[in-house]
């Protein structure tokens, strides 16, 4: 293990690094402490000049307002609207390209797998003219189901390079031992590799549904009205409004990051693996 | 042998010729549409004069030679470089914070999770944090300054600073993405190799540098990768904090390209492609680094 296990270091030092430890967190999440606080301070403390300060009291009602005066909670409807079926949708594709690409010898193998990959990088504006075209001749502009088609192309890409370092990973004799049985290539996939990749399936869902819920780029060029706006576009429109409403501000946002957060939370594992595949074996 | 009355159906037959294609298709047409057809599209785009709506008309280079003479081009190309050295700071910070982290006492799960919210959050609310963070007269950092330097500065509104402190914001979730990295590559760690160097005496730098490092070496490729793309991606928090100002100052060419092609003044998608494909062209090299080194594994795998 490095660095040196602490239970090994001396007293002072031990007690040094529990201290510490609080400190470091407390500073690293200053920013974020300042706003739940703020989101939780009535609106005459900030107009009496108390920004930092103990609040006067804890407003609940800022939270009851962002929810009553402005349409936070019809975005927050959009969100999922858009990030719940792109999850279905790309992990769903990726399952059957993942296997497609790790089960079978392509002769182009390598060239799919350089295409995945590359598009998986790219800069969003080399797409944006010619997706926002297309999202318009198609009659989907400023509806979830644009937002929704162009995810689920977008992560098909990089779920199925997951999904096919994951399959590559699985005991090949499970599938030729299947075939000489004479089990047809969809049963071996229903029956036999689907079931062994739930956990990149849960994985996937998990850091599918961040990346989609927390898009900015897309819900700013596919969509203009209010009926279709997801929350990040939503809340930026709503700070043009709350002009140094920062209590408003603050209670808004606190409510847009809240359902990563909580996904985070639940399926930590998961999240952590999906993001670190590749970082331990090289 | 058997004979088979009824001859097999032609799927029977040929389906291991025929699978991996239908397996494939449904995918690889949707990115297809989406992903790889626009880049070629966009690249024929950059060649016109288009308002998004009206006829396109062919203009050559003309684009690319307005681009060229354009002020603003070369601010957004200064601050992407800016950009992508600075970010690369999260790759060492993100280090630090890992070794820091990778203990095993009371609670350490709890920490490194908080540890890692920040790169959970939108970047949306991670640019409204820090304008908070930076507004003059009640911004937290602005009131540090006041009270160390006796003068104020509006980070956000002063043409010398705005760039840095939005980088510092996007250095947030990034620092906390390669910490994540880290930890896991900590985690799986040769530990008689460490062992052995701790009986040759090597300790603390000289352990790091010769032993661990060389063996967080996946780790910190992918944060390179991770980190390069980020910092050449960044739009959200130059949305977000600045649009770009003040007086285009914070300008980088993705929002630049976004700004152009749907600009208040009217579209101008053939020069916002344009500019579009200079960004591309320079993810591009990167990338091609990147999946060079990833098919050199795969085929040492």
């Amino acid at each position: 293990m490095f660095p040196t296990p602490i239970q090994k270091a001396s007293g002072p030092t031990r007690l040094a690094y529990q201290i510490a430890l609080p400190i470091a967190l407390v500073i690293w999440l200053f920013p974020l402490i300042g706003v739940a606080v703020t989101s939780l301070r009535p609106a005459s403390d900030l107009a009496a000049g108390n920004y930092f300060g103990v609040p006067s009291s804890i407003a609940f009602e800022n939270y009851a307002s962002v929810f009553r005066d402005s349409p936070i909670g019809w975005y927050i409807l959009n969100s999922f609207k858009v990030t719940i079926p792109t999850v279905i949708g790309a992990v769903g594709l990726s399952c059957l390209t993942g296997f497609a690409l790790a089960v079978y010898g392509f002769r182009a193998n390598l060239w799919v797998f350089f295409a995945f990959v590359a598009g998986n990088f790219i800069p969003f504006q080399i797409l944006m003219v010619p997706v926002r075209d297309l999202t318009l001749k198609a009659g989907l502009y400023d509806s979830t189901l644009g937002l929704v088609l162009f995810h689920v192309a977008f992560q098909t890409g990089f779920c199925t390079l997951f999904m096919r370092n994951f399959i590559k990973g699985m005991p090949f004799a499970l599938i030729e031992s299947a075939r000489v049985e004479g089990v047809s290539e969809w049963q071996i996939f229903r029956h036999i590799v689907l079931p062994l990749m739930r956990p990149a399936i849960a994985a996937l869902s998990v850091l599918v549904f961040t990346f989609v819920w927390n898009d900015y780029f897309w819900a700013t060029v596919l969509v203009q009205g209010q009926h279709a706006m997801p929350v990040t576009a939503g809340l930026y429109a709503l700070n043009g409004q709350w002009v140094a409403a920062w209590h408003l501000v603050s209670a808004g946002s606190i409510v847009a990051a809240l359902p990563p957060v909580l996904m985070f939370f639940l399926m930590q594992r998961h999240f952590i693996a999906g993001l670190t595949l590749g970082a331990t074996k090289g | 042998m058997q004979h088979d009355p009824q001859p097999a159906g032609f799927w029977k037959r040929n389906q291991m010729k025929i699978a991996p294609y239908v397996f494939f298709a449904p995918g690889a047409l949707m990115f297809s549409i989406y992903v790889l057809i626009p880049i070629v599209q966009s690249i024929w785009i950059s060649f016109q004069d288009w308002d998004g709506l009206g006829p396109k008309t062919w203009i050559g280079l003309a684009n690319y030679v307005e681009l060229l003479d354009d002020d603003t081009f070369y601010v957004a190309l200064k601050n992407n470089l800016l950009w992508l050295g600075l970010y690369l700071l999260a790759i060492p910070m993100g280090l630090a914070a890992a070794l820091f982290l990778n203990q095993n006492v009371w609670g350490i799960r709890l920490y490194k999770s908080m540890f890692f919210f920040p790169f959970v959050i939108s970047q949306v609310v991670v640019g409204l944090m820090f304008t908070w963070f930076y507004a003059p007269d009640f911004g937290l950092f602005s009131q540090m300054i006041k009270w160390l330097t006796g003068s104020e500065v509006a980070i956000l509104a002063d043409e010398r600073y705005v760039t840095y402190g939005i980088i510092v914001a996007g250095l947030w979730p990034q620092t906390a993405y390669c910490m994540i990295l880290y930890l896991t590559g900590l985690n799986n760690l040769n530990s008689e190799q460490i062992e052995a160097a701790r009986m040759d005496n090597a300790r603390g730098w000289r352990l790091l540098r010769h032993v661990i490092l060389p063996q967080l070496a996946p780790a910190t490729f992918i944060a390179m990768v991770v980190t390069v793309i980020g910092a050449l991606r960044s739009f959200d928090l130059v949305s977000i904090m600045t649009a770009g100002g003040p007086y285009g100052s914070s300008q980088v060419l993705s929002y630049f390209m976004y700004e152009q092609a749907l600009s208040e003044y009217g579209y101008r998608m053939g020069y916002g492609a344009a500019i579009a494909v200079v960004l591309f062209l320079i993810m591009m090299v990167f990338i091609t680094l990147f999946i060079v080194r990833m098919i050199a594994q795969e085929r040492n795998r």
